[in-house]
């Protein structure tokens, strides 16, 4: 066997597929984790609503293997971001996440999720779940009807399919690093971007005194 | 227009120590109030005329006159017209005595207009952020406040046509592409995160001195909490298993619908206001297309179809929007949401009328001012025949059957979370609440707005004022419903079902308006003032979730814990409408 | 008696479980994947199973049934695609989340706007679906999508190329609205063409 089948970006020839283990071991890895991937239980807004009719009779999300919804993050795979993200809310939900064991998956639901919907210009909405977390799914929509959200579903489980036990981030040496939460300041203040906001504060500020 | 009914005269009889005028602005109405007086006024107004329902109050803020204005609406818990009134304060230091001694139902509404607009409630007991947190810069309604994506102070926008290139605008323009402004004196290394620790000090302190010491334990429910209906959070303070005081903490779901609200036009709001309670969209449409068109006057009357198109859309939004609250409330119970599969099941039905006539399922934006947005497609008649006269009734009595006498429901339910009809009133709880306390209220009846008077139909009341008996009043207001629709289709003639062509600049005349609609979760009420621009100078919404809130802590205080989830539970709250 | 509501609740599900069966028996092969099988359960004769299995089984959406915007063009005999957009700038302006940019196109030569708009965009992570902009554009160039299975990896934003959509495409979507509208505007085509011919005497 060639030295660089380990390596990631190795095209595996199609007639060898079948044989490598690999690739088996994903089909049966990812077999499982796709049929089985829980969301968390925890609705932000109106596309809530449309969840929950998705977990309900007539569209019945349980036929996806997800009927068990999860109310603790320690025992979800996916967080659905149903709603609007409020700079208010918007500490728990980078907590949650934080919280949720590897491998974790969030599909953003809705305009309000993925962009910041028809809210965007308010002054306590975060324009888009994006922001903060890495987002696999947008489903577009204002609400996606069930059927909507199960199509972005289904394209997570498309997406989890192509994954490979040898490249995802959950194997891989070094630690996973932790999402700073949020600070509720007189705005929210992001940690990452903090020493941006020392800077521009402060270029602000000399430009205050050359102005005076 | 709305106190035409009380001479001005006869009302000055009662106060006589008191400077009260009328108030003249043109399309105003109402008393203006010596602020110093204001309490004094309230207590007559309350004990003497028998204004003992304060449904209403909010700020706004004149910027042009350099003026803050609180105003309020009180009712008869009787029924009738209302008593508006108001104070004036200067801008630069808005100052005005707080009503919670009077109304209790004042005091997350004064939080609210502290929060939002900054005015101060002197003598109220907590007055704190409600919707915003702690520390916020600012109050954001002020008009001369710019939140971070600010570009205009009125839609539409001028960026977008005719040379709509930069579509990123809003993201662009901001240095951290994150709606974040901080003030210019922000040190972020010096700060220090309040709120939190006041929270958890004020819920210690309740233990006195020369008490037993017990261990009190400090108990967050939410925001993220699978019962809390949303993002709502409950500070409890708990002896043993028992409330001893519970805090509401609300505004994770602070979607700013009242500053969007002012810059936008009238006919953009229409979608918005399907965002408030987004179980009962149609209801919010009926409220405010209700509002815009009492200050429109005459030309934007809906023709007769309309109106019955109308009133069929908002009882089957009542419908739906009860078996989900039913649904919950077993979920609540413990039932684990087998109960809610049923509900939903009648409620998809329901779902699907609206997604064939209104276009969406739950986002409908179908009321238009003077009629609606388009007529009954072929087949949807029929439809909602088949559900009024065939199925609803037999689903609710099956419904009825295997819940109402369930003896798990009723040990759970029964005698939990109780308020008199006096707390009732006082906390200005309306709707399911309000009725289920014993107080037969209900604004179809009290000051029946659209058609509702041609209709027969009775105002559902029960006097235990428990989480049971709301439950009950729910399920009987749904037949109830049933019998104003099958009535409505029955009646229903056929013409045009907008007044006029439809348009999407309308003139509005200047002035202010309430109107309110018993939406499925109370009164639900809208607060409109207009300066003749195309857009609102102030939009208020009278939300019911967030006023029932008020005697939350008041019904779960010496309940169990685990009775907290389903008395919040029966309140049936929305958070979209809760934090707006 | 504890415990005789939940043998009650117990024999719901039973109820229903069995009713399931029955339909299934008594429906044969019709009950599921056909579009009577689906109308069924949408009625209000449903009973027993209520869920519709997407993706096998859709929901069939209403006309009405309103998602994304999309802009319609028409094709002429030569086979060109004609947009109906004059870039008037009308759905712009009732849009309430104001997500529709619009760069109007100008005449290199005279600087003079031309009815075309040179770049539309939507963000549809800003659009409520609300369809004011369909309901109020005055060409009928813009028009509610039925199409909901617009997930993707990506957040995007839509431009011009990607709303166009045929003309043939609405009509199948929604047939009434279609039907209604192309009477008038032929009505109105004719109204016009009627004062030119005058003018022109
Ligand atoms: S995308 Fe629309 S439906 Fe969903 S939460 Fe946002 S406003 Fe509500
Ligand atoms: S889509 Fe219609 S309303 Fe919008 S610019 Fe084009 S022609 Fe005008
Ligand atoms: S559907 Fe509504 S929000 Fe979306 S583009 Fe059209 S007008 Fe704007």
């Amino acid at each position: 066997m060639p030295e660089n089948i380990n390596s990631e970006g190795y095209d595996i020839p199609p007639e060898m597929q079948q044989t490598v283990a690999i690739t088996t071991l994903d089909k049966i890895y990812n077999w499982g984790r796709k049929y089985s991937a829980w969301p968390m239980m925890f609705g932000l807004a109106c596309c809530a609503i449309e969840m929950i009719c998705t977990a309900a009779s007539r569209f019945d999300l349980s036929r996806f293997g997800m009927e068990i919804m999860r109310p603790s993050p320690r025992q979800a795979d996916v967080m659905l971001v149903s709603g609007t993200v409020t700079k208010k809310m918007v500490p728990q939900i980078v907590r949650l996440y934080n919280q949720m064991p590897e491998p974790k998956y969030v599909v953003a639901m809705g305009a309000c999720a993925s962009g910041g919907g028809p809210f965007k210009g308010g002054y306590n909405v975060v324009s888009g779940v994006d922001k903060f977390l890495p987002v696999d799914v947008y489903i577009p929509g204002c609400p996606p009807t069930p059927q909507a959200l199960l199509h972005g579903l289904m394209k997570l489980q498309e997406m989890i399919d192509k994954q490979s036990i040898k490249n995802v981030r959950w194997y891989k040496r070094e630690p996973i690093e932790e999402i700073p939460i949020p600070i509720l300041g007189p705005d929210l203040i992001d940690p990452r971007d903090l020493p941006q906001i020392r800077s521009n504060l402060h270029a602000e500020k000399n430009l205050g005194i050359k102005e005076n | 227009m709305a106190t035409k009914s009380f001479s001005i005269d006869e009302v000055k009889e009662n106060f006589q120590e008191i400077n009260i005028e009328e108030d003249e602005r043109k399309g105003y109405s109402g008393l203006i109030v010596e602020t110093d007086k204001l309490v004094d006024f309230a207590n007559i107004l309350k004990n003497k005329m028998g204004f003992d329902y304060l449904s209403s109050v909010t700020g706004v803020d004149y910027l042009p006159d350099n003026m803050m204005e609180v105003v309020y609406h009180a009712y008869k818990s009787t029924g009738g017209k209302p008593m508006e009134f108001k104070v004036q304060v200067p801008r630069e230091k808005p100052v005005v005595p707080s009503l919670v001694s009077v109304y209790p139902g004042a005091g997350f509404q004064e939080r609210e207009a502290w929060d939002l607009l900054g005015i101060k409630f002197d003598g109220h007991p907590n007055l704190k952020r409600i919707l915003m947190w702690e520390g916020f810069a600012g109050h954001p309604l002020r008009k001369d406040w710019h939140e971070a994506y600010y570009e205009e102070d009125a839609k539409p926008y001028k960026s977008r046509w005719p040379n709509g290139r930069d579509v990123h605008l809003a993201e662009d323009r901001n240095p951290y592409k994150k709606n974040v402004v901080y003030p210019k004196d922000f040190d972020p290394d010096k700060w220090n995160p309040e709120g939190e620790d006041a929270l958890y000090l004020g819920m210690k302190s309740l233990q006195k001195d020369d008490d037993l010491k017990t261990e009190q334990i400090i108990v967050n429910l939410g925001p993220q909490h699978p019962s809390t209906h949303g993002v709502f959070r409950m500070v409890v303070n708990l002896e043993g298993e028992t409330v001893k005081k519970l805090e509401p903490v609300m505004g994770y779901l602070h979607r700013n619908h009242e500053k969007i609200g002012e810059r936008n036009t009238y006919l953009m709001n229409i979608p918005y206001t399907d965002r408030l309670d987004y179980l009962s969209s149609m209801s919010n449409n009926f409220g405010y297309v209700l509002a815009v068109e009492k200050l429109m006057g005459e030309k934007a009357k809906p023709t007769e179809r309309a109106e019955y198109i109308r009133v069929i859309m908002a009882e089957f939004t009542r419908i739906s929007n009860h078996l989900f609250a039913i649904g919950t409330f077993l979920n609540d119970l413990g039932a684990y949401f087998t109960p809610m599969l049923y509900a939903l099941e009648e409620r998809e039905l329901i779902m699907d009328i609206f997604e064939a006539t209104a276009g969406s399922r739950i986002m409908c934006n179908y009321f238009r001012f003077g009629g609606v947005a388009r007529d009954l497609p072929p087949g949807v008649y029929e439809k909602m025949r088949d559900l009024v006269f065939d199925r609803l009734p037999r689903k609710i009595d099956e419904l009825d059957k295997y819940l109402t006498n369930n003896e798990l429901v009723r040990v759970r339910s029964e005698g939990i979370g109780v308020l008199t009809p006096e707390e009732a009133i006082a906390f200005s709880a309306a709707g399911p609440v309000l009725r289920a306390s014993g107080v037969p209220y209900d604004v179809r009846r009290a000051e029946p707005y659209g058609i509702y008077n041609r209709f027969d139909f009775k105002v559902v009341a029960r006097n235990h004022g428990d989480v049971y008996d709301r439950y009950l009043v729910r399920l009987e207001e749904i037949r109830q419903s049933i019998l104003i629709i099958q009535q409505a289709l029955d009646q229903m003639p056929d013409g045009p079902i907008i007044n006029g062509k439809p348009q999407y600049q309308v003139r509005v005349p200047a002035g202010e308006a309430y109107g309110r609609v018993e939406g499925p979760k109370g009164e639900l009420g809208f607060y409109i003032v207009s300066n003749g621009k195309p857009n609102p100078w102030r939009y208020h919404v009278r939300a019911p979730s967030f006023i029932n809130l008020t005697a939350l802590s008041k019904m779960c205080e010496g309940d169990k814990v685990a009775d907290t989830i389903i008395i919040l539970g029966s309140i049936d709250i929305v958070l979209g409408e809760t934090d707006r | 008696m504890y415990g005789k509501g939940i043998v009650k609740g117990l024999g719901i599900t039973l109820k229903r479980l069995i009713e399931t069966y029955i339909d299934d028996i008594k429906w044969g092969k019709k009950r599921y994947n056909t579009d009577e099988g689906i109308a069924h359960r949408m009625s209000k004769d449903a009973r027993g199973i209520f869920t519709v299995q997407y993706p096998e089984e859709k929901i069939p959406v209403p006309e009405e049934f309103r998602f994304i915007p999309f802009l319609i063009y028409e094709v002429d005999e030569n086979g060109e695609k004609i947009e109906r957009c004059t870039s008037c700038g009308i759905c712009a302006k009732v849009c309430p989340s104001q997500c529709i940019w619009i760069e109007r196109t100008k005449d290199p030569k005279t600087g003079r706007p031309v009815p075309v708009p040179a770049e539309f965009y939507i963000d549809i992570d800003m659009c409520l679906n609300c369809g004011l902009c369909a309901e109020y554009c005055p060409f009928d160039a813009i028009k509610m999508d039925h199409d909901y299975e617009l997930a993707s990896y990506e957040r995007t934003i839509y431009n011009k190329e990607k709303l166009l959509k045929p003309v043939s495409y609405y009509a199948s979507i929604r047939p009434r609205n279609y039907e209604r509208e192309e009477k008038a505007r032929a009505k109105a085509a004719a109204i016009k063409n009627a004062r030119k011919k005058q003018n022109i005497r």
